[in-house]
């Protein structure tokens, strides 16, 4: 929230300087065809990129060029193979999806010929080609860039605010990157551990205590003291999603500096009235219950219980606090199928579904929360099938033939994948800011009470319980609050990039799924 | 437009089936042998067939609990691939090396494997295998995977596993990982780096 409406705030006053290149960051741009810097260990390079039927493309022979591809017609089948190091892409026209290594993802397009060249999304490089090159490649589309590999770029956005006697410049970082403070002369330097920055900075409201903000020489950015500067304090302070902040108070001269509050990290607004955006019903899954008792903790804590605590707290939370319309599977430690939670779903038309759970494992010591959204590529061809949509003619009473779709509706959640995994990413991000996370904080696997539901849907698992310290906490009363918040958090920040929120809001969160971590694993 | 890529697709099962069987074959026997389909027992001699054995890439807990990590094990030699594929399970249904941990609830035994034409194996766990788990989602996918990885790593004549308990289908065996489907290789769960105990 936070960060949000500072971004917005950064933007509208801000003057734009992005050290690497590239126009106003915060603003869901809409397709350009401006040409995008490719970034590695080995130098910066340009990649021409342009708008086919309103979406952005980069010519798959630059890409070709750029990443060592070997790309291959197939007359027969209509499809292109691209074999990227050990992997092959598979890409068929028409379909607006792709096989890497024989795992399904979806694209914004489909590929696009123009003569003899070969068009693809320029999601293509982060969704398909990094996946399959083993390598991160990273697709800033605000800032037109595209990192290649272990390269440090992080993302800064600025802010001045006079506060009396002195003048508060914070950089949000992310992600939190170490850096180091320290005055040389007449200016203040910000030295970044990074080989560069994409930032945005602000101007300055008090020209006599900070008379400018500009990027300095390498990943630095460098604060120009006006004549009333007499000393200054850094500090550091955590935000949101992996993110840091650096808060550098300025004081200025003649008036004796009154003491420092502490750097103001605002607590998130207790009602937040803007419209549900198309998110109307939410069902919650209390996991397990009844004579299913779900794993137990060391010390006899049910994971029925504590999911069931939960899922009343989010149910609390999302009724008064956005207005939701939320059901739960059960509201009693009672037994219920998996088929009928989905179905609860189904029957409700909610347009999320959450499934609340608490880990357990053989090694007391695994910790952490994860969330898991559905994996098709078990479920073999029918899950590949039933991703595409793919019809099938068949034979239909009264003679000649039909395409009737042959989903079946017991895999609902195959056309929700793509949703679903955007969900999960921003939940995770979400968590993230407030409870401990396991090493496998985003996966997919296939869950049976995830397959059916005919919406976006995750499994969260809130942590071990087998753990001794998570099964104290996950029946307390504070993690299970910070635990909510996090979720209401996600589901917010989802229904933001879901709605196309005002610019400054949605950029935050729609910019993820791409963004800085790339796509989630598998 | 659909109908050549289908065949197509066609095709190249067929293909990539019956050089999975050969290499299958010729993996799990440690000779060159001819193509023979699963139910003709291959020719080997076998000298007492308890005394031979083969290794084979087995996959249980790791330290931190995180993932399941693949290792080699010493594995009684079977006649046919029904054969080996039980003395697999057997093996990975056992005790884990140390400092691994099994992947599989303690006191689970295996009831019967089964094998059908298209590379489906059938793999029949005593109650056990629901009964005796940690219930956690994480624990679950290693179970079944472990069990799925050992048989379709080992021997490409299986590409599909579907795992039973006491004769008969179940839903799952904790409440999460979906088991009414044969369900296939997926390395996903097993930590890649080098690790090896």
């Amino acid at each position: 929230m936070n960060g949000r409406r500072l971004r917005a705030h950064a933007a509208a006053a801000a003057v734009l300087v992005i050290v690497a290149a590239g126009p106003l960051l915060g603003a869901q741009t809409p397709p350009t065809g401006a040409p995008y810097t490719v970034f590695s260990r080995e130098g910066r390079r340009p990649l021409p990129a342009r708008v086919i039927g309103g979406q952005e493309m980069f010519a798959l022979d630059d890409l070709v060029r750029l990443f060592d591809l070997v790309v291959r017609e197939d007359a027969l089948a209509g499809g292109l193979t691209v074999t990227a190091g050990t992997q092959t892409i598979v890409l068929t026209p028409g379909q607006g999806l792709a096989s890497v290594g024989g795992r399904l993802i979806s694209l914004p397009a489909a590929p696009m010929r123009e003569g003899r060249t070969w068009f693809v999304p320029v999601d293509f490089v982060n969704r398909a080609l990094g996946p399959a090159l083993g390598t991160r490649l990273e697709l800033r589309k605000p800032s037109r860039l595209l990192l290649v590999g272990e390269i440090r770029v992080p993302r800064v956005a600025g802010s001045v605010e006079s506060l009396g006697a002195l003048v508060r410049l914070r950089l949000d970082v992310s992600p939190a990157t170490p850096h180091v403070v320290s005055q040389d002369g007449s200016r203040l330097l910000v030295r970044f551990e990074a080989d560069s920055l994409d930032a945005i900075l602000p101007a300055s409201t008090s020209p006599d205590v900070i008379r400018a903000v500009r990027p300095g020489e390498d990943a630095s950015i460098v604060v120009d003291l006006g004549p009333r500067f007499s000393s200054f304090r850094a500090s550091d302070a955590p935000a949101d999603r992996g993110a840091g902040r650096i808060v550098i108070d300025v004081m200025a001269e003649t008036t004796p500096a009154p003491p420092t509050p502490e750097p103001a990290v605002d607590p998130p607004p207790l009602l937040d009235l803007t419209p549900a955006g198309g998110l109307r019903t939410v069902v919650i899954d209390a996991g397990h219950g009844g004579e299913e008792e779900g794993a137990r903790g060391p010390d006899g804590t049910l994971e029925k219980d504590v999911t069931l605590g939960v899922a009343r707290r989010l149910k609390g939370a999302l009724e008064s606090r956005l207005g939701m319309r939320v059901i739960l599977t059960r509201d009693s430690d009672q037994t219920v199928g998996l088929d009928e939670r989905a179905a609860v779903a189904n029957n409700n038309k909610a347009d999320l579904f959450i499934s609340l759970h608490a880990n357990a494992s053989v090694r007391p010591s695994a910790t952490g929360a994860e969330v898991f959204y559905l994996s098709l590529a078990d479920y073999g061809d029918q899950g590949e099938r039933a991703a595409r949509g793919e019809s099938e003619r068949l034979p239909v009473f009264g003679g000649g033939a039909r395409d009737i779709e042959v989903i079946l509706w017991e895999m609902a959640q195959a056309r929700y994948i793509e949703e679903s995994a955007v969900f999960a990413q921003l939940v995770e991000t979400a968590l993230r800011a407030r409870v401990p996370m396991s090493p496998r904080a985003i996966q997919q696997a296939p869950f049976r009470v995830l397959v059916g539901a005919n919406m976006p849907a995750v499994l969260v698992e809130m942590g071990f319980i087998t753990n001794p310290d998570q099964e104290r906490q996950l029946a307390s009363d504070t993690f299970q609050t910070s635990f909510v918040q996090a979720l209401v958090d996600g589901i917010v920040r989802y229904r933001d990039a879901r709605s196309g929120a005002p610019a400054g809001s949605a950029a935050s969160a729609s910019a993820r799924p791409g963004g800085p971590g790339g796509r989630p694993p598998r | 437009m659909r109908r050549p890529v289908v065949l197509a697709a066609i095709a190249l099962l067929v293909a990539a089936g019956a050089w999975m069987l050969v290499t299958g074959l010729l993996r799990w026997s440690g000779q060159p042998v001819a193509e023979a389909p699963p139910e003709t027992p291959a020719p080997a001699p076998a000298p007492a067939a308890g005394e031979r054995r083969i290794k084979a890439t087995l996959y249980f807990i790791s330290e931190d609990g995180m993932s399941l990590v693949g290792t080699q094990r010493d594995v009684p030699f079977g006649e046919s691939v029904l054969e080996q594929a039980r003395h697999i399970v057997e093996a990975q249904i056992g005790p884990a090396p140390e400092p691994l941990a099994s992947a599989v609830p303690p006191g689970t035994t295996l009831r019967d494997v089964f094998l059908t034409d298209r590379g489906d194996a059938f793999v029949d766990l005593s109650a056990e295998a629901r009964t005796g788990h940690t219930g956690g989602a994480l624990d679950e996918l290693f179970t079944v995977y472990a069990i799925v990885d050992a048989l379709t790593v080992n021997l490409p004549a299986i590409t599909r596993v579907q795992i039973l308990v006491d004769g008969r289908e179940v839903d799952t065996l904790a409440g999460h990982v979906d088991l009414r489907h044969p369900l296939q290789k997926n390395l996903e769960w097993v930590r890649t780096d080098k690790d090896e105990p």
